[in-house]
């Protein structure tokens, strides 16, 4: 019996230590934090990381569900955190004294404190950026440079595209309209909306497929399946490294830039090893590591000098100065905007 | 003795009962009441009938679920079709010996995840996979075909993944059967139709029922193999549950949705008890 009594005190001392070995839950996109970066940061920590990847949909639901419980640390895009935390409260406010301002782009640091601001408080601090525009095969689709190559019958059952708003974008810009300037204007919005609506829906005889997963995209590029998508820039890069007739171009129009920031769950456990996260992925040497493997480019200040040449050489093929110019940022999502979306978006899908 | 027994009962049902308290009913009756709480114009939170109201006004969403519906029922019909001679041969034609291996390879597929099933067919009908590869090779076709994304893939996946469950109950029904009955009629000369409509079907309506009933289900709810191998023509019912919460953050809109979903198959299977005159009882039996 004594055995028993002194078994049991021994399990729970052990399950005890278990637990207090200190552990960082990172809500993020895939690639967002590399296995070679997180061991690194537990050697120098000696906290252990969990990652779990997601989108920024399945992110804000997740965290709603709990009411900001369950991560330490999460990873939105910029535009898609006002109104969601005015609504649903499920971040709480950056402690920008925690971080090394230093390691940041300021221009960079600042937009997203901007664009993060409810109340006089702000909620996130940049990580990297990038943007969405076309992926084409040269090859196949030589003369495809702006968003209208989506609705091109030329390219008949050779595109691909997420059914998500960013294509609804996109496809307001190709026929005309200024997205984001109509934000602020709800029934000039559900005009394009409708109108876009129209187009995507008589030209879906002329697309392969939605895609939904990023490998699955690479993987209908890479065979000839799909002649012209929408994507980021980096499954782009990616794709150029196999086959230099596949590339991303930016869109005549521009290209639609989004910048992911780290953002503090409301009931985040461990905050402090949130900061040290942040401030350790930020370093120079770590951020030009995570661009050379994802080759996405970061808020990092110094970066630069420890991205891969052959990285560098992507960037600026695709982005030359007018490029970059004419980037569309996306500005902050009004929530009203986003049920029409959805509603929108149903309706081309259910769409014959 | 009696209230030891009876201790002992409790405890063991308890686990049982928390189970579907906490994580069933509990989070049901959260659902409901979200249901039926929306937005009014203000954008403050109140009590309303919307959230139905739109399932019936937006066009968009009964023909999605009339859709939905009707593809589950051909899905489960089909089923029934193919798995009817399949358990016909492992109960009745099939060595004692080859019945174990034939029900064991029949569970094989099932022993990897659903997910990775309809990858497995993707990877085969894909305009660039096996399939495709091999008629090519062989001069059958001279442009690979696009065999994806289209309803009748879709059907066939569906199928595929509930065909266990159809033929797991018609053996069990049709275990029961006296081959003497079929052997009688055909010395009086019966067709093979007539003994498969007079003799076979209705020794074993329990099993087709309670197969049809379950295969149904499945169908109805799946979201993987709809999303994946229907492509871009597939808006099935639960995608819609899904964007709902997760794509418009419309919570509320979303639960709606779900106890439709779940007031209209359980309407659908009472209508197939009635028309096949069973009650639920005897077919769960």
């Amino acid at each position: 019996m004594k055995k028993i009594t002194l078994l049991t005190a021994a399990c729970c001392f052990f399950m005890a230590t278990a637990v207090q070995a200190e552990t960082l839950k990172i809500l993020t996109w895939k690639g967002y934090a590399p296995q070679v970066l997180i061991e690194k940061f537990e050697k120098d920590t000696g906290i252990k990381v969990e990652a779990t990847y997601s989108n920024n949909e399945e992110m804000i639901a997740k965290l709603r569900a709990t009411r900001g419980a369950g991560f330490d640390l999460a990873q939105p895009s910029q535009d898609r955190i006002s109104s969601v935390q005015e609504k649903y409260k499920i971040y709480q406010p950056v402690d920008y004294g925690k971080i090394d301002a230093k390691l940041f782009i300021p221009s960079m640091l600042d937009a997203v404190k901007a664009n993060t601001r409810v109340g006089d408080k702000s909620y996130a601090v940049p990580f990297c950026w990038g943007t969405s525009g076309l992926i084409v095969n040269s090859d196949k689709a030589a003369d495809a440079d702006d968003w209208s190559a989506l609705l091109d019958p030329k390219y008949k059952g050779r595109i691909s595209y997420r059914l998500k708003r960013p294509t609804l974008i996109a496809m307001g810009y190709a026929l005309g309209y200024d997205p984001f300037a109509l934000y602020s204007d709800a029934k000039g919005y559900k005009e394009m909306l409708d109108k876009v609506a129209e187009e995507l829906i008589r030209t879906k005889p002329l697309v392969k497929n939605y895609w939904a997963n990023g490998d699955a995209l690479l993987e209908s590029m890479r065979s000839g399946e799909v002649f012209v998508a929408m994507a980021w820039d980096n499954g782009g890069w990616k794709l150029h490294d196999e086959n230099k007739a596949i590339d991303f171009k930016a869109p005549k129009k521009g290209a639609l830039g989004w910048i992911d920031t780290f953002a503090i769950p409301a009931k985040a456990k461990n905050i402090d090893a949130a900061y040290k996260w942040i401030n350790f992925m930020m370093a120079p040497e770590n951020a030009g590591y995570f661009t050379s493997q994802e080759k996405v480019p970061t808020a990092s200040l110094d970066a630069n000098a420890h991205v891969s040449a052959e990285v560098r050489a992507n960037f600026e093929r695709s982005f030359p100065k007018e490029t970059i110019d004419n980037i569309k940022w996306y500005p902050p999502v009004p929530a009203k905007l986003e049920i029409m979306e959805g509603k929108i978006l149903d309706k081309i899908k259910a769409a014959k | 003795m009696k209230s030891g027994f009876r201790l002992s009962f409790w405890l063991f049902l308890a686990p049982v009962l928390l189970w579907l308290f906490l994580l069933i009913v509990l989070p049901h009756i959260d659902l409901l009441l979200l249901s039926f709480r929306g937005e009014n114009d203000m954008g403050d939170l109140v009590w309303t009938f919307d959230n139905y109201k739109n399932f019936f006004i937006e066009p968009i969403y009964w023909n999605t679920f009339v859709r939905t519906a009707l593809y589950a029922i051909v899905t489960t019909f089909c089923t029934f079709v193919l798995a009817l001679p399949v358990s016909f041969y492992i109960v009745k034609l099939a060595r004692p010996r080859t019945r174990g291996f034939l029900t064991v390879l029949l569970l094989l597929p099932f022993w990897v995840s659903e997910l990775v099933r309809v990858y497995g067919w993707m990877i085969l009908l894909r305009e660039s996979g096996v399939l495709n590869y091999f008629l090519l090779k062989t001069g059958l076709v001279q442009q690979p075909v696009e065999m994806l994304y289209n309803d009748a893939t879709m059907i066939m996946g569906l199928v595929y993944t509930s065909m266990l469950f159809m033929v797991v109950p018609l053996i069990s029904a049709m275990e029961s059967l006296d081959d003497s009955l079929i052997e009688a009629a055909s010395d009086l000369e019966a067709s093979r139709f007539t003994i498969l409509r007079t003799i076979i079907i209705p020794h074993c309506k329990p099993g087709i029922t309670s197969g049809a009933i379950v295969v149904f289900m499945l169908a109805l709810g799946n979201y993987l193999t709809p999303n994946l191998m229907g492509g871009k023509n597939s808006l099935w019912f639960t995608e819609q549950i899904y964007n709902q919460f997760i794509a418009s953050f419309n919570w509320n809109q979303g639960a709606a949705f779900g106890f439709l979903l779940l007031l209209l198959s359980s309407g659908i299977i009472w209508i197939g008890l009635k028309l096949s005159r069973q009650r639920l009882g005897e077919v769960a039996a």
